[in-house]
This record gives C-alpha cells, sequence and structure tokens, in this order.
C-alpha cells in the first residue's frame, strides 16, 4: 500500500495543536512529490491558522562555515529557549552526497541536548543539490512548524557567499562566524554577502582569535544597516561554555521586536514567500521563466500585493504561467 | 646430568573476564587462578564503566551482561573474596569511572590490610581512545585527560607498582586501524598525556623518569604476524626516541617499552568458529616470538567470542595455548632471534616513517585531543574499516570460511543451537539491585553526603581527584553517585561519529548504481526519498557496525539518519517520527538485544509508529534471532553477513514489504 494522503483540515487542526505525530506527517507530506500529495499539501497548508503564518512564532535561520560550530551554538539556544518556555522546531539542512544522491543527517548528533525533550522537535533535511545548499521544502515545512511552535530554527551549511540565502527566507538570521578566519569578514566587506540580522562569534573560550574576530567584524559593519534600516549587532559567545547564549537569544528576539513595532513583520513573511517563489522558478526555469512573467522588479511587485495563498498553490499557479496549459 | 636450560620468565596470562555478579565472578576467578592463571583481568560491565548504578533506567538489559557490576565497596570486597589483593597482579578494563574503581580497588585492598604501596596491577585509563572506539566515555576530553592526569600522579606517588595508564591502540585496530595508525595513534595518546602531566605541575622533574617509566600500553595483534612482530619492535624504537628526545628521560630502563596484549577479535569469525583457535595462536606469536618486543601480559579471546559469551570451558582452552606455548616450546630459551635480519629491519623502518608523518599530521592539528574533537581521527579509522569490510566483500582479503573454503561439515562444538556459549542468568540483574538496595539502607548516609560534598569540592578546584574518591569509596558511595557527582561538574560529551568520510570506489560500481536505480524508483514510487534511522541503544559503545551499515546505505542512496552511540529507546523513537524515516536498523553488541528491542517497540507503539519495520544487527545468538523476529523484528544480521550490497537490497524490499509493494531483485 503506498501511503495514503491524509486528510488535509484534520491534519492542520492537528499540527496546529501541537499533535507530534501529525507534524511528522505533514512534513512527510511536504515531502512528497507526486501530483496527488502535492494538492493536498497545498490544501493543508492553506488550512493552516492565518495569524500563525503571517505573525506568529519566530522563523530563525542560523548559517556559516563548516566547522563554525552552527550546530553546538543550536544546542545551547535550545537549552535558553526551552529555560525560557518557548518550544522549538528545527529544520537542520545537511548536504547530499554528489555521488551517490544519498545523506548522512547527523546534525541531531551535535544538537542531542535536547534528549527527550517532546517540546523540541527536529528534522533533518537533505539538500538534495538543489537551491543553493538550502532545500526547497525548508520554507513549506517552516510554515507547518510556526503553526506549532514558538521557535522554528532554519540550520543550514554555508558555502562561500551563499551562505546567507538563507536569510531572505527567515524572519531573521544569525551568522555563525570562525574565530581566525577571515573569509566571511572579506565577504562583508566586498558586500558578496548579505549582512545578516545578527553576527556572532563561536568559540569565544578560544580567547585571542575569537576577541580580533569580534573586533574586526564590529569594525566592518560600523554603521551599516540593511534595507529596512536595522543594524546588525556582533557578539561573541560559546557554545562549549554556554556563555553569551542568553544576550544571542536576546538579540535575535529584540530583531523580531523591531520588525513587529515598525509593522514590518507580516510583510517580511510575504517577502520571504516571495523570494521562496522567485528561487523555485529560477531553479526550474532559469531566467527565461522569469522573463515570461515580466522579470524580477515586476514580479516581487506583483508578489507583494498579491493574495496570500499556500506557497504550493502560489507556485503552481505561477508555474502554469511560465508553461501555458501545464497541468 | 644435563645442566638445566635457562629460560625466560613467562609472561603474566590473563583471561578477560567477569559476568552477572561479583560472587559469581570472584569463584570463577579463583577457579582461572587454579589453573595455572597468574594474574586477573577484571571486565566491568557497561553500567560501571559508563558511570550508572544498575537500577539507573539506562542501565536495563546491561546489567552483569559483558562484564561484573560493581556498584559500591561491598561488590568490590566480594570480587576479591579470598584472594590477597597484596600479592596479586589485576588488571582492569576501566576508563571513564578509572579513579572510581581503582579507589574502590585501593579501600578493598585496605579492608583486607594491604597497604596501597603493595598493589600490582593496571588500569586501563585510556580515555582518549574511547572517542574512537569502544564508547564507553562520559565527560569531554578536557576533564577526560584531568582524570587521567591525576590517576598518574597519584600512582606514582602512592602505588608505585601500578600502572596507571594503559595506553590502548587494542581498540583502534579493532576499529579498523592499520599498524601505522595504531603505532602514530598511541603514541600521539601518549604524548596528551605525558604533556598533560608535564604541565599539571603535580610532579616535578626528578619524578619525570618515574611516570614516563610507569606508561604502559595495550596492543591488538592480527593474523599477519610477521608485520605484527615488526609492529612491536617499531613500537619500542618510537617508544624510546620519544621518551629520550621529547622528554629527557635519562634510565633506559624507564625508556623501555612494556605492554600487554589481548589478540585480535575483529578478524575472529562466526562462521566455522572452530577456526578460531588456530587464529588465536598465531596472533599470539606476533607479540611474542620477538624477544626484544615481547608482551609483558597475554590475555587470549575464546574460539567463540563472535557467537556469544564464552563459557568458562572455553577460557580455559584460551588459557592452555599460552601454557603450551610457554611451557612446551623451546621459545623462552633464545635470545632475540629477528636482530639482524634485514628483512625484519627493512619493515620495521617503513612502518616508523609512516607513523611519524602521521603522528606530524596529529600534532599540525594541535595534539591527539584535538584531531579527536575534530573528528579527523575517527574519519582516518573508519575509511580503513571501510576499506577493510570492502576486501572482505570482494574477497581480496580472504578469511577462511568465511569468504572462502565456506562448505563445511557440522561443527561437534556449536551442534544444537546456542549449546556453545553462555547465557547470563536473567535473574542476575534484579538480584544486583536487590543488593544495591540493601546496601544503600545499611550505610551512614550522611558520611555518604559529606564525601560526595567534598569530591565535588575536589573536582572544582582541580586538586588531585583519587584522595577525596578513596574517601567516597569507604564511606560507601556508589558508582552512580560518583559518576554523576562530576557529570554536574565535568558535563557530558558526544564524540564525532566520523562517517562523513568521502565515498570510496565501490559506490562508483555497477552493483552500488543498480541499488541506488532501485532506492530512488522505491523513493518515486512512495513520494519522497527513502530515509533510515540507525540507532544504538543502550551503553554499548561498539559502533562499527552501524558506522558501517551508515556509510553504505548514503553510497546506495539512503538518505541516513545516525545519532552516534547511547541513545534510549525513547530517544530512538522520539528521532524516527521526528525524521520520517522508513526504515530502524538498531545495533546491539553487549547481549542486551531482547531487553532493548521489546523496549524500543514500547516506544514506537506509544509514538505511533507501531507499523515501521525494524531490523537488527550485531552479536545475536539463533535461538534470540528466532525470538526477535517472533516479536516483530523484520530482519537480524550477524557477523558472518559481509555482504553489504546484499544487506541493503533486503532493507530496501522490507521497506518496499511494509508498504505491499512487490520485491525487486538487483543483479
Amino acid at each position: 500500500m503506498i501511503p495514503a494522503l491524509p486528510d488535509p483540515m484534520v491534519l492542520a487542526s492537528a499540527v496546529s495543536t501541537r499533535d507530534r505525530l501529525a507534524l511528522a506527517q505533514a512534513l512527510n507530506l511536504l515531502d512528497d512529490r507526486r501530483p496527488a500529495a502535492r494538492q493536498c499539501a497545498a490544501a493543508f497548508l492553506d488550512a493552516l491558522p492565518v495569524e500563525k503564518l503571517d505573525a506568529g512564532g519566530h522563523l530563525i535561520g542560523i548559517t556559516g562555515p563548516p566547522g563554525a560550530g552552527k550546530s553546538s551554538l543550536t544546542a545551547a539556544l535550545i537549552q535558553v529557549w526551552r529555560r525560557r518556555g518557548l518550544k522549538v522546531a528545527i529544520l537542520a539542512v545537511d548536504p547530499s552526497s554528489p555521488i551517490s544522491g544519498g545523506a548522512l543527517l547527523g546534525d541531531r548528533l551535535r544538537m542531542h541536548a535536547s534528549g527527550a525533550d517532546r517540546e523540541v522537535f527536529i528534522r533533518s533535511l537533505a539538500c538534495r543539490g538543489e537551491f543553493g545548499g538550502l532545500s526547497a521544502e525548508v520554507w513549506p515545512m517552516s510554515l507547518a512548524m510556526l503553526a506549532a511552535f514558538d521557535i522554528v530554527l532554519v540550520e543550514t551549511v554555508g558555502v562561500g557567499q551563499k551562505e546567507i540565502d538563507v536569510s531572505k527566507m527567515t524572519d531573521t538570521t544569525c551568522f555563525v562566524a570562525q574565530p581566525a578566519s577571515g573569509d566571511s569578514i572579506q565577504f562583508l566587506k566586498a558586500g558578496i554577502m548579505e549582512i545578516p540580522h545578527v553576527i556572532v562569534v563561536n568559540k569565544e573560550d578560544i580567547g585571542m582569535a575569537a576577541r580580533k574576530t569580534l573586533s574586526e567584524l564590529k569594525t566592518t559593519l560600523g554603521r551599516r544597516t540593511d534595507a529596512d534600516g536595522w543594524h546588525a549587532p556582533a557578539l561573541s559567545a560559546s557554545a562549549a561554555l554556554g556563555s553569551g547564549i542568553d544576550a544571542l537569544a536576546d538579540a535575535l528576539d529584540s530583531h523580531r521586536h523591531w520588525l513587529l513595532e515598525r509593522g514590518q513583520f507580516a510583510a517580511r513573511r510575504q517577502r520571504c514567500q516571495a523570494e521562496w517563489l522567485v528561487k523555485h522558478l529560477r531553479e526550474e526555469f532559469g531566467r527565461y521563466g522569469i522573463n515570461r512573467l515580466g522579470g524580477e522588479n515586476t514580479l516581487f511587485a506583483e508578489l507583494a500585493s498579491a493574495p496570500r495563498r499556500s506557497p504550493i498553490a502560489a507556485y503552481e499557479d505561477l508555474r502554469s504561467r511560465v508553461i501555458p496549459n501545464i497541468q | 646430568m644435563t645442566t638445566p636450560i635457562k629460560r625466560d620468565k613467562p609472561w603474566l596470562m590473563r583471561t578477560y573476564s567477569g559476568h552477572s555478579s561479583a560472587k559469581a565472578s570472584n569463584e570463577l576467578y579463583r577457579t582461572n587462578l587454579s589453573k595455572g592463571q597468574t594474574g586477573l583481568s577484571v571486565a566491568f560491565d557497561l553500567p560501571t564503566q559508563t558511570g550508572y548504578d544498575s537500577d539507573h533506567p539506562l542501565a536495563r538489559g546491561e546489567v552483569g551482561k559483558v562484564g561484573v557490576p560493581i556498584g559500591h565497596i561491598g561488590d568490590m570486597e566480594t570480587l576479591f573474596d579470598q584472594i590477597p589483593l597484596g600479592q596479586m597482579n589485576t588488571s582492569m578494563t576501566i576508563n571513564a569511572t578509572a579513579a572510581w574503581l581503582l579507589s574502590l580497588y585501593v579501600a578493598a585492598a585496605e579492608r583486607q590490610g594491604a597497604s596501597p604501596a603493595q598493589l600490582q596491577g593496571t588500569t586501563q585509563n585510556d580515555i582518549l581512545k574511547e572517542y574512537l572506539s569502544r564508547g564507553t566515555y562520559i565527560f569531554p576530553p578536557q576533564p577526560s585527560v584531568r582524570l587521567i592526569t591525576d590517576i598518574i600522579a597519584y600512582t606514582v606517588k602512592n602505588i608505585p607498582k601500578w600502572n596507571p595508564t594503559n595506553i590502548c591502540s587494542y581498540h583502534l585496530q579493532e576499529a579498523g586501524a592499520t599498524p601505522t595508525q595504531e603505532l602514530a595513534y598511541a603514541l600521539s595518546t601518549a604524548i596528551a598525556i605525558l604533556d598533560a602531566v608535564r604541565d599539571s605541575g603535580q610532579i616535578g622533574a626528578e619524578g619525570f623518569e618515574q611516570v614516563a617509566g610507569r606508561i604502559s600500553f595495550f596492543v591488538n595483534a592480527g593474523i599477519r604476524f610477521i608485520e605484527e612482530t615488526c609492529k612491536m619492535r617499531a613500537f619500542g624504537e618510537m617508544w624510546d626516541k620519544l621518551t629520550q628526545e621529547r622528554y629527557g628521560v635519562q634510565s633506559e630502563d624507564m625508556r623501555r617499552f612494556r605492554y600487554g596484549v589481548q589478540v585480535n577479535s575483529l578478524g575472529l569469525t562466526e562462521a566455522q568458529p572452530e577456526n578460531n583457535v588456530q587464529r588465536i595462536v598465531l596472533e599470539m606469536l606476533g607479540v611474542s616470538l620477538s624477544k626484544k618486543a615481547r608482551a609483558r601480559a597475554i590475555q587470549l579471546p575464546a574460539w567463540n567470542e563472535a557467537l556469544g559469551l564464552p563459557r568458562p570451558w572455553d577460557q580455559q582452552w584460551a588459557l592452555r595455548m599460552q601454557q603450551v606455548l610457554v611451557f612446551e616450546t623451546d621459545l623462552l630459551e633464545y635470545g632475540d632471534i629477528f636482530d639482524g635480519s634485514p628483512v625484519i629491519a627493512a619493515k620495521v623502518k617503513a612502518l616508523v616513517d609512516g607513523a611519524t608523518e602521521e603522528m606530524a599530521r596529529v600534532q599540525e592539528q594541535g595534539g591527539m585531543v584535538q584531531a579527536i574533537e575534530s573528528g579527523y581521527v575517527k574519519r582516518q579509522l573508519v575509511t580503513s574499516h571501510t576499506e577493510r569490510m570492502r576486501a572482505i566483500e570482494h574477497g581480496s582479503l580472504k578469511i577462511i570460511g568465511l569468504n572462502c573454503y565456506t562448505e563445511t561439515e557440522q561443527s561437534p562444538l556449536t551442534g544444537g543451537v546456542d549449546s556453545g556459549i553462555m547465557k547470563v542468568d536473567p535473574r542476575a540483574e534484579r538480584e544486583q539491585i536487590e543488593r544495591l538496595n540493601a546496601f544503600r539502607a545499611q550505610r551512614n548516609n550522611a558520611e555518604v553526603k559529606a564525601a560526595l560534598a567534598n569530591l565535588a569540592e575536589t573536582a572544582r578546584s582541580g586538586a588531585n581527584i583519587m584522595p577525596a574518591s578513596i574517601l567516597c569509596a569507604h564511606a560507601g558511595v556508589t558508582t552512580g553517585e560518583w559518576s554523576q557527582t562530576l557529570r554536574d561538574i565535568f558535563g557530558e560529551y558526544r564524540a564525532p561519529t566520523g562517517i562523513d568520510i568521502p565515498a570510496n570506489d565501490d559506490s562508483r560500481g555497477a552493483k552500488a548504481i543498480s541499488i541506488r536505480t532501485e532506492v530512488i524508483k522505491t523513493g518515486e514510487e512512495l513520494g519522497r526519498p527513502l530515509r533510515l534511522l540507525i540507532g544504538k541503544p543502550g551503553l554499548d559503545g561498539h559502533s562499527n557496525g552501524a558506522e558501517q551499515i551508515a556509510v553504505k546505505g548514503r553510497d546506495v542512496g539512503f538518505e541516513i539518519v545516525y545519532e552516534g552511540i547511547r541513545l534510549t529507546p525513547e530517544q530512538i523513537a522520539k528521532a524516527a517520527l521526528e525524521e520520517g524515516v522508513h526504515l530502524i536498523g538498531l545495533s546491539v553488541l553487549s547481549g542486551s538485544h531482547v531487553e532493548m528491542v521489546e523496549d524500543v517497540f514500547n516506544q514506537l507503539s506509544q509514538a505511533g509508529l507501531k507499523n515501521l519495520p525494524v531490523v537488527i544487527g550485531g552479536i545475536i545468538p539463533e535461538s534470540d534471532a528466532k525470538l526477535l523476529k517472533e516479536r516483530g523484528i523484520s530482519a537480524v544480521y550477524t557477523p558472518k553477513d559481509i555482504d553489504m550490497n546484499g544487506i541493503m537490497v533486503d532493507i530496501l524490499n522490507l521497506i518496499r514489504k511494509a508498504h505491499d509493494l512487490q520485491p525487486v531483485t538487483v543483479a
């Protein structure tokens, strides 16, 4: 028996009450590529409570070069959030093997501190060689998790300047810098890398090298702000010692507050979805597809004022406009 | 009248043993000694090794399985009842909790009237290799190095005939290390430890010669016994040079490479297990033929280790192998028979050169601790082991009875289901818990509390942990209490799994491509890529099998979730749910598979995953395999299943079956 498709309404209501088995099934559904499953997934996303998708929870991206300690920092953050009574879901993206397409999803191991806590939910995702190190499922899965958890954190492996791609699909992005490695600073200086909302130098326990990296980052960031006017703070922390983690959690939260106070929160979520749609289109059809829809600027403008819908339905819609008569 | 021939003194002969309870193990030890064994080698059960009392939830199913449970001074006294510790030479395979077990040993000896200065023996106390193989670590590397250092500093001053640490290359070979890697990583570990002792300031420059002289090694000997002979000579040369050049040890005596051996278990087969007898004997030659590089102590595995726990008769056979070599042959009548051989000298040089290079790579990364933390060393070992498995699968590494000459008569030694191994009495666990409760009821709790507070204070202050631990032992502290106190201060650790290695040539081969195609096709039929959860429940840290399946699974296109060792059944069920896996593969080598499977099924059913297929791999006797299948396990794999591709197809078809799809065949 091929897995039967769930009733999308029932599933959505179970997910929003944080039924763990329902959420697991929902994530499986959002991963399911069969056409009938895509329709079911679209209906499921449409049935999720709108207020949670527009303004609920906090969707955080954490990224940085391999070895910077993203997972151990995530583990430390989970503990802080749990102490604050927040329920946490994690999407951990690992690279796939370019040869076999198989993958080793090892991040749970490094976040093991969560042990048997039922208010922490971790799903690993293989990036499956697509979406520039992200996985196309990240956005729809984030939405399902936002319907049930206070914090949804997306952890991605950073590769050079693409490190920051995740920032376009989250409320707040945290970049973990490796002490004594100048790469990230160079990318920032050259303007190749978009500025994250919070920068943290991990491993402050190693001392001098971490302090030096922090001060260089602070100098580089200077008074620069992002397009919205946010000035990214640079912090240091140590996942090993548990130091600086509370301050990091505070810094992430203050960006959420800042968005809320300025009334930009819902707009940012909508922008995330637009970014996902455009990225997805570009992945499938290249520049040809984007041009068929009037080019990037027109497309973003259109999406900014479009009524909210599930990303899957919206994508199918755009797709059918790129290729007329597509089913 | 002929003049008696002058013979060298025989090495210490031991058998690694212990099971069920202190009382049962004591009887076994006394029997073994009466058979001519000259030292003891204590095997502790996994809760004792990982610092849990027998009634801890994580201890369930593990009490008394792979060794003896020692929960407090009462158990230690029972273990050595009627065995005078002042005269015995005892080796204890204990690592994370070594300081504690040594404290119990010292306290038990004191109660027998022996002084610490009289005691002779060895604590394995090489926690660094536990992160790479075997897996009974508790704390992060830094506090672990501190514990090792404390034991060394304490014994050099107070128990001068004790070998405080046995730096182990043994377990590295079991994890797949080549001779070069064994040399390099064992000596790099020795550097990390000697540097730590030197930098701790606990021993002055004058005492450091003594420290170097007390460092001993625990080595493995494989079937390639000429190369193993050369490896041992290489160890001797390199250690002499290292202690002289890096630490300025003057006395030649203190620079001598001293080591004990357990010969290789990795190469012992479940198929035609009687052949293991000649393997064990040949492996013993590698560490005894060259007088210059001869072992100080040897313990041999039993012929049926790959089948389950050996019985007393099996262990006796292993002891008799040593006795025949020592007493019947003329081995001990000659000087070194390899000196002057250019063939041997060239091989030794090649090993020394290779190991020196690898040691330099480790030092470049900041030393052994850093190379372990980064996962570097573990990846090297997983890579070597993958190569070995591949060579066996391809038949380029011949193993008689396993991948060639497999036709066999029915063996009278294993005739009948399970009549070739020992079974631990299932009541052992319950009885041990009853004794523990009785012990707790009669001790002075105020004294226990004070001793633990003093231990915590000592751990925080950085003072030597031993005196406070010995006080705890006398006060009646339990193994779980001692360990928990330090867990609270030092924290716990999870070591890198090392499975993130590049795919090897096999994954580009035709067979792998055919399997991958089917894996992808089934994934498409089911809607999403196929995912496997590889789980190691319980306290057992033998992770070779799990690692190999994980790497192979990835190479044929599965998405693999592997979280390393020591998971609770609850954590496994939680991961299976959250990750949406299609099948769970469990790996258990400690003999606790029946209990673990029962617990995992209970947890899965509570999580709503009753129908998820589960397979298991490990040292699982036939009758247990039958039982596990009756309870719902879909497949059981044991060491004789070497066809990794076959296992992958099997797993694929189990997933298909769970979804009512027809099985596929892969050419």
